[in-house]
């Protein structure tokens, strides 16, 4: 296994590219979080970079044939299919011969942690050549918001419009029990940090697995101009911890570095309240939910000691 | 040599030399890519092996080693045909020349790992062009025509061939083998004229089509599907030349000419349909075979001319679309324009023996002189 001494450079506002990989025009909702990581995302893994697309928003996102969005090379694939289409991808590279391309599965949430798992686990075991990232709005918004195992306990959806009863899957764990090289969570609110984590991914070989966080305006309820902002609270509140594990070893990043004391954190509420989802959340049910990310923090921060 | 057909096709798939292998094993189709698995560990073949972890990851992995214009190969059967249906129809839908050795066994419940043909006919709408094969001999060779049939300029669809569970996968026949010179004359290298990703014209492949573009896209593979019949016919012919062995294209017929009843078969239990002809001939009654080695596209011209002016013809189909018959039952009525008598035999493993087929013939030849209409009839079904 490589450790960080695989990082090379660290990307800042002015080392990224101004290259456009993603072009404006695209289908996306106003606010989407999920097209602003593509975008700081192919920047920072440049042109020899393949995507592979499960159903999920970006199946819409990237526009109706013949026209797209895309400067790279997108391969569009079944909802279950994308970490095993990549590794076909892979093997017919290599077989190619061709060696300086990233193979990048781009899915969602419903398309990672559900339908998805068996194929992303089975890659992820024989330890296949690939970046997968899953973009994680929280729910099968594509369909119009569907509970999906990653959705929020608390979240309304239109499947559990009293609010999710149950909490939400910890798949970045599940990758870190692959033993797979390097597994980070990551968020939309911050380019930099998941940029960053990128070039760290780029520069191991294996199985890597990034899961971001992508707040989505109609999904989660909140007016598009928001998205940063609510992807700043998920941050800076606790409920999303920003981290990344290689080689047995789990570091905090970004904000999240200065929250593992939780009185440092804002309070839940201030993310709760800014979005509509979890209107639904008495006061006993945002206590419940208050446990939870501490034991998550606690976990984590466990992984941290080493 | 002497091998077994399972063998055969890891054989035939070393000499067209696939370059990327995703495989899950199920019975009885294992032999298949246990032995493609060696042939690699062993040094003896250059290609990756993906030990996927399901048939549906199989195909998505050969799609996308296709569409990197890589040459991919997989094997399955019966449940793991299933599984994996959601991604042939997208290797069908998506034109990307994949070949897969399918051995045909029955589908549960109740669990059977015996044969019958109903497994490979579901997935008859694919957009895949499909081989049914008779002997280890032919296994081999549809296992290489496959890969040019599918690559071939004016084709480029995948193609799927097979084998029935046991009597042909785990049966030992004589096998020739053709030397690596003349497969890769008749197969050159891969040039991937399919790929569709690429580096220096990047494409989106596979997003949204609007209801003004998706009738054009599904007529254009209707049509290469159709054309492929022609391409199948040269790749047995330039086959045959250069093995010095017949090879049977899209139909073949045996003692079909002049006579009164005409058995159409599939697969390997074609052997003792054509071994109940002879007899039949010896009794004095005109029967004949006409055996369907390509089920798609259906060669209905080639079935029309073979039943032409018998009095009789005897479908035989080992498969079922339960409430309408046999499957082959239904292309043959709709090929000749009535309804034969289709006789549904050999479900679940059931033997079906050179007695079974002369029964059938004189059954169908009774039925006809009795005026009867064609109709399904179950062979052989208990009380």
């Amino acid at each position: 296994m490589v450790g960080h001494q695989g990082i090379t450079e660290t990307f800042t506002l002015k080392s990224l590219t101004d290259e456009e990989y993603l072009l404006p025009g695209n289908a996306a909702c106003p606010g989407c979080a999920a097209v602003m990581a593509m975008r700081i995302g192919l920047k920072a893994l440049g042109p020899r970079t393949v995507l592979i697309v499960p159903a999920c928003c970006m199946s819409v996102a990237q526009g109706h044939y013949p026209k797209t969005p895309s400067k790279v090379p997108v391969f569009n694939t079944a909802f279950a299919a994308s970490a095993a289409t990549a590794s076909g991808i892979r093997a017919a590279l290599e077989m190619k011969g061709i060696t300086d391309v990233y193979v990048v599965c781009w899915a969602g949430d419903g398309g990672t942690a559900d339908i998805g798992i068996q194929s992303l686990s089975g890659a992820a075991e024989r330890g296949d050549d690939l970046i997968y990232i899953c973009y994680d709005n929280e729910a099968y918004m594509n369909t119009g918001t569907q509970r999906s195992s990653s959705t929020s306990e608390g979240a309304r959806t239109t499947t559990t419009i009293t609010g999710k009863a149950e909490r939400k899957k910890d798949v970045p764990g599940i990758m870190m029990a692959h033993r797979i090289p390097y597994v980070a969570t990551a968020c939309a609110s911050y380019p930099l940090d998941f940029a960053n984590k990128l070039r760290r991914a780029v520069s191991i070989k294996g199985t890597r697995y990034i899961h971001l966080l992508s707040p989505c305006p109609p999904g989660w309820r909140y007016p598009s101009e928001k998205t940063v902002e609510v992807g700043r609270l998920a941050v800076e509140t606790g409920a999303w911890i920003l981290y990344e594990w290689t080689g047995g070893r789990c570091r905090l990043t970004g904000p999240s570095s200065g929250l593992a004391d939780r009185s440092r954190r804002r309070p839940l509420e201030e993310y709760l309240r800014i979005q509509g989802r979890f209107s639904e959340a008495d006061p006993s049910k945002i206590e419940a939910m208050k446990k939870r990310i501490d034991e998550e923090w606690e976990m984590i921060l466990e992984l941290c000691k080493g | 040599m002497i091998a077994t057909g399972n063998h055969a096709v890891a054989y035939g798939v070393k000499a067209a030399r696939a370059e990327v292998i995703a495989a899950y094993p199920i019975t009885p189709q294992t032999q298949i890519i246990e032995k493609l698995s060696e042939f690699i560990e062993k040094g003896e073949m250059r290609a990756k092996f993906l030990r996927v972890e399901s048939e549906h990851s199989a195909m998505a992995a050969c799609i996308g080693a296709s569409a990197c214009g890589a040459r991919a190969f997989t094997a399955t059967s019966s449940q793991g045909l299933l599984y994996m249906s959601e991604m042939v129809f997208w290797a069908g839908l998506g034109s990307f020349p994949v070949v897969m050795a399918v051995v045909t066994r029955a589908l549960a419940p109740p669990w059977s790992i015996w044969n019958e043909h109903t497994d490979m006919l579901t997935q008859r709408d694919a957009g895949w062009i499909a081989i049914m094969c008779e002997s280890v001999q032919e296994a081999y060779d549809s296992s290489i025509q496959a890969f040019r049939i599918a690559e071939d300029r004016m084709v480029r669809q995948p193609v799927m061939f097979g084998l029935d569970a046991f009597s042909l996968s785990h049966t030992s026949e004589r096998l020739e083998l053709i030397g690596q010179e003349e497969a890769e004359a008749f197969l050159p290298a891969p040039e991937g004229g399919w790929k569709v990703i690429d580096f220096q014209d990047p494409t989106t492949y596979g997003n949204m089509a609007g209801p003004e573009r998706m009738m054009e896209i599904r007529h254009s593979i209707m049509e290469r599907v159709k054309d492929s019949a022609r391409v199948i016919e040269e790749a047995a012919s330039e086959f045959s030349r250069i093995s010095g062995r017949g090879q049977a294209g899209l139909v073949e017929e045996y003692r079909t000419s002049g006579a009164e009843v005409i058995l159409v078969v599939v697969g390997a239990s074609s052997g003792d349909a054509k071994d109940a002809a002879d007899a039949l001939r010896d009794e004095g009654i005109r029967a004949g075979v006409a055996r369907l080695r390509v089920l798609r596209p259906f060669p209905a011209e080639k079935i029309r001319a073979a039943v032409q002016g018998c009095r009789a013809v005897a479908v035989v189909d080992r498969d079922y679309s339960l409430g309408s018959g046999g499957i082959i039952g239904q292309e043959v009525a709709s090929a000749i324009g009535a309804k034969p008598f289709n006789y549904i035999a050999g479900i679940g493993g059931r033997d079906l023996s050179v007695a079974d087929f002369s029964g059938i013939a004189k059954d169908a030849i009774s039925r006809a002189e009795a005026g009867e209409e064609g109709r399904e009839i179950w062979w052989g079904i208990k009380g």
